[in-house]
């Protein structure tokens, strides 16, 4: 017969205002198995800790009940304090008499009478409770990092820096992401690419990392510490190891397309580098355009590249490797503004996006840093700004502040007048959110020493009228319709989540929100990690988010990555399903429910017959212990350790006798 | 086809050219109109403004009266019109709303028919019609206009972009008419306020008529019968206050529609406008 200790917390007043702790514990202690019964102010403290300790020795205690908070709260401290006593830290079952019955509930006896209630359950349940021990295993100590940002690229830096190998992902061309399409920052107005471009060719050189650019992850398998990751690198047409990046082949190609770094705005060959600082310095083929690929005659680039570089017959190639862990630095994409069909975008060219702006402003973009209207490539004199197009709009867009354009707006008015001193500038916005350090400083400076003219309100409607912009929308300020003549309007749009986020994070195992943005386990107290152990979340995947933060999360990203792989090996929670072979029929109804695709299938022999049977086995690693797999099990065949069917029938049964008398 | 017929008092008084027009273009495409007998106010002009029930209530009355008719859908040409019978069926999805709304009600309602709008129904038919047109409009410039209320709210209307409607130039096209792109298709005419601020209103139809002039319009073609008399009554204070004179007929889509399908202006109400259609060259050949 187990030997059962009941320990009742007052959480101070928390629980004892409302549950008459004492008269619990009292009567607690006449309850089968239960040999000690006490409360205590606080069990949580250090005091309360070694009264259990104590107690286990000294009554000779096999079995603990702590009731006091949510075990979300608490498990670990306890669990903690009885195997230093000499328990198994399962032995320890708690009884939430806070969030389930203090808190919640104003009158004391019928509280009282469940805090009583919710004990003589848990006692129930852990007299039939089993020794767990945690399983170990080894760790890769190797980090992936999907993306090549800033976000990215700081995780891998300072994986690396910590001697850990790095393979540095990213989609396109080049690493560098949105930050290199940029001119200047704010508030600071430091150049983008003159900060972002030494931490480039930091990775670039880094013994630790390697960088696979214009490659994509394919496929994702195992768990913490022991990630098998299939990675595409997509056919670039040009042999890396042999090209000088001297760029003669671009200079030749005679084909031109839309250049997705420029934003649309600007063009680049069929074979191109994105932008001058690109690493690697390794030209691309974009095939859909190549007229060797597309007509099967040219060849130009192949006959001038002195270095023999250029292969027409690479193939996509896949590389397979282990991982410790993996950091998901995916970035963003932005708002598709011609769902406007008020502002007229892609309607008039002179109604352009902050990233063309963005690109246009730069002196390598497309105009050479010259502010042109591109209707008739003159100076514009008037500027209206639109903010909020596609954020803080149910109607149209997403419901949330896209956190980063009041700012890029604020040092597009500032950059605006800089380039062309005799610019008007407007700037319509619902309300200016200017948070950071330095950001209000900023806005108002643009205001008072750069002149912007900033108007509260919407615009309804731009319409063109002798050559201009009419910019038609209110002041809400004033109560009055304004109307702004403008030769170039500039919309802010929103931060929105990838196109084609949601194939990554089911490859991944990771969860999105209502969005699409990619989940934290904890919005504040685990803002890094995901529900999924051993990956972790950098940048705007998560969240619209500006420079400082993208690079402070990637750092945050970075040390919890850390964390897991400078350890010799892992344990996991033993808190597991576990499959009775005898029983399992191989349905495998348990796989189809299993979010964490733990499930896998084995084959035995069946005892009776001798034949061979496919049943289904869990993967402890990959394992969460949800315990969908035993609920959705036809034959009961499943049971999740801690929590066997065995142990919740007897937990129930322990109401029911409370119920009883 | 037959269709329930609910005309609305525009049809009956102001706008009865749209009501005479409507009734052409329908018999020639094939759709048989009746109207639902005893219809009553959409409420369109005060019940929405002062009571909430009411306002569902009054349509909800007339479309009652429909469902003892042996038909599917209802048709409103009237843009108010479509737009309050429209509101009632999509509110009334809600199961409190309808059970309150039929408390008020004398007869049984089970808002089972579908509210059409007249461009919803002719677009959806539009490769029927289109072997019809035997007088295609080519010399036109037409500028479509399609006001508020047959749009907004989207998610009540349910009928075409907001922002940047297309249906009506569809049909003017299939018509043959080259359609104008301009800016001010959806802007507000501005009828609501024609009794309290009539100077707003004029600036308002101002800037629709400049609008529609500048894009090179012979002229603006709509679907509402408010939107209608605004612009048509109001070029003449237009002319006063701002010293323009627009002479820009106003025609309805069916009108257009009607002429294209061979019918003769006359029989089409176009007389009846306060701006003469027949300034346009190619329709005094009709």
């Amino acid at each position: 017969m187990p030997r059962v200790g009941v320990f009742v917390c007052w959480c101070g007043v928390n629980i004892a205002k409302t549950v008459d702790v004492e008269q619990v514990a009292q009567k607690a202690s006449t309850l089968p198995g239960v040999v000690y019964s006490t409360s205590y102010r606080y069990m949580c403290s250090d005091p309360g800790q070694e009264l259990i300790r104590n107690a286990i020795s000294e009554h000779k205690l096999d079995r603990v009940v702590v009731a006091s908070c949510s075990p979300a709260m608490h498990e670990t401290t306890f669990q903690r304090a009885v195997s230093e006593a000499g328990l198994n830290p399962y032995f320890m079952e708690m009884a939430n008499i806070r969030e389930q019955d203090s808190w919640v509930h104003e009158d004391r006896e019928l509280a009282t009478e469940k805090a009583f209630e919710l004990i003589a359950a848990a006692v129930e349940r852990v007299k039939r409770a089993q020794p767990l021990e945690p399983l170990e295993f080894s760790v890769e100590k190797k980090a992936l990092v999907i993306g090549g940002g800033i976000a990215g690229i700081q995780a891998a830096l300072d994986i690396a820096e910590a001697g850990f190998q790095v393979y540095l992902v990213e989609k396109s061309p080049s690493i560098g992401g949105r930050m290199a399409q940029f001119d200047k920052t704010f508030p600071t107005l430091d150049c983008a690419m003159c900060i972002l471009s030494p931490k480039m060719v930091d990775c670039y050189r880094h013994p630790n990392i390697k960088i696979l650019s214009y490659s994509e992850v394919e496929e994702v398998k195992g768990f913490v510490g022991n990630f098998e990751v299939t990675i595409k690198k997509k056919a670039r047409s040009v042999n890396e190891d042999l090209c000088t990046g001297c760029g003669l082949c671009i200079e030749r190609c005679p084909t031109k397309a839309t250049s997705e770094f420029d934003e649309g705005i600007g063009e680049r060959k069929a074979i191109y580098i994105p932008f001058p600082q690109a690493v690697p310095l390794v030209p691309v083929i974009d095939r859909e355009v190549c007229l060797w690929f597309t007509k099967g005659r040219c060849g130009l680039c192949q006959r001038v590249c002195p270095a023999k570089a250029i292969d027409y017959s690479q193939q996509d190639t896949y590389i397979k490797e282990k991982f410790g862990t993996i950091i998901v630095a995916t970035g963003a994409d932005i708002f598709d503004a011609s769902v406007y069909g008020e502002y007229g975008y892609g309607q008039h060219p002179d109604i352009i996006t902050s990233a063309q702006l963005e690109r246009m402003i730069n002196s390598s973009g497309p105009t050479k840093g010259e502010i042109i209207r591109p209707s008739n490539g003159k100076h514009p004199e008037s500027v209206v700004f639109i903010q909020c197009v596609g954020s803080r709009d149910e109607q149209k867009g997403y419901p949330y502040c896209s956190r980063v354009c009041c700012m890029y707006t604020a040092k597009h008015a500032l950059l605006l007048k800089e380039h062309l001193p005799n610019v008007k500038t407007y700037i319509f916005y619902i309300d200016i959110r200017a948070f950071g350090k330095g950001y209000e400083e900023f806005v108002r400076r643009v205001q008072d020493e750069f002149g912007a003219i900033y108007i509260r309100g919407r615009v309804g409607r731009i319409y063109p009228e002798n050559g201009k912009l009419i910019v038609q929308g209110t002041d809400t300020l004033l109560g009055q319709q304004v109307k702004v003549e403008a030769d170039l309007v500039v919309l802010a749009a929103a931060l929105v989540p990838r196109k084609d986020v949601k194939d990554l994070a089911r490859k991944l195992n990771i969860s999105t929100d209502e969005y699409g943005w990619l989940m934290e386990a904890h919005p504040k107290l685990r803002p890094v990690e995901t529900m999924t152990k051993g990956i972790f979340l950098a940048g705007t995947c998560q969240f619209p988010k500006d420079i400082p933060d993208s690079v402070a999360q990637a750092s945050a990203a970075a040390s919890k990555a850390i964390a897991i792989m400078q350890q010799e090996s892992l344990f996991s929670e033993p808190v597991v399903a576990r499959v009775n072979k005898n029983k399992c029929v191989g349905c495998f109804s348990c796989k189809e429910v299993c979010p964490y695709s733990a499930i896998e299938e084995e084959t035995v022999l069946e005892q009776t017959s001798g034949l061979e049977k496919k049943i289904a086995k869990v993967n402890p690693g990959l394992c969460q212990g949800c315990g969908n797999c035993a609920s959705a099990c036809r034959s009961q065949a499943i049971d999740l350790l801690g929590f066997t069917s065995e142990q919740l029938i007897a937990q129930l049964e322990g109401l029911a006798k409370v119920e009883r008398e | 086809m037959k269709v329930a017929y609910f005309p609305g008092c525009s049809l009956h008084s102001t706008g009865i050219e749209f009501d005479i027009s409507v009734r052409e273009v329908c018999k020639a495409v094939g759709i048989e109109l009746e109207e639902i007998e005893g219809w009553i106010c959409c409420g369109a002009t005060s019940a929405h403004a002062t009571n909430h029930l009411l306002s569902l209530a009054m349509p909800a009355y007339s479309l009652a009266l429909a469902e003892r008719m042996d038909v599917e859908d209802v048709v409103a040409p009237c843009a108010a019109c479509f737009n309050r019978l429209k509101h009632t069926a999509v509110l009334c999805q809600d199961k409190a709303t309808f059970e309150k709304v039929r408390e008020l009600l004398p007869i049984p309602w089970e808002n089972r028919l579908r509210i059409r709008n007249l461009l919803d129904l002719f677009v959806g038919m539009l490769e029927e019609i289109k072997p019809k047109i035997t007088k295609p409009l080519s010399d036109l410039k037409l500028a479509s206009y399609y006001g508020c209320l047959l749009l907004r709210p989207p998610h009540i209307c349910q009928f075409d972009d907001p922002e940047n409607p297309t249906t009506m130039d569809e049909l003017l096209r299939a018509c043959g008419a080259q359609v104008v792109d301009w800016t001010h298709k959806t802007e507000c005419c501005g009828a609501n306020l024609t009794i309290p601020r009539s100077d707003l209103v004029v600036e308002l139809t101002y800037r629709i008529l400049k609008s529609a002039k500048t894009a090179g319009a012979d002229a603006i073609v709509t679907a509402c019968p408010f939107c209608h008399l605004n612009l048509d009554a109001r070029q003449a204070d237009v002319h006063r206050v701002k010293g323009e004179i627009f002479n820009i007929p106003i025609l309805y889509f069916t009108q257009v529609l009607g002429l294209a399908l061979g019918i003769p202006a006359k029989k089409l109400g176009l007389r009846r406008h306060l701006v003469d259609p027949f300034l346009i060259p190619t329709l005094r050949r009709r």
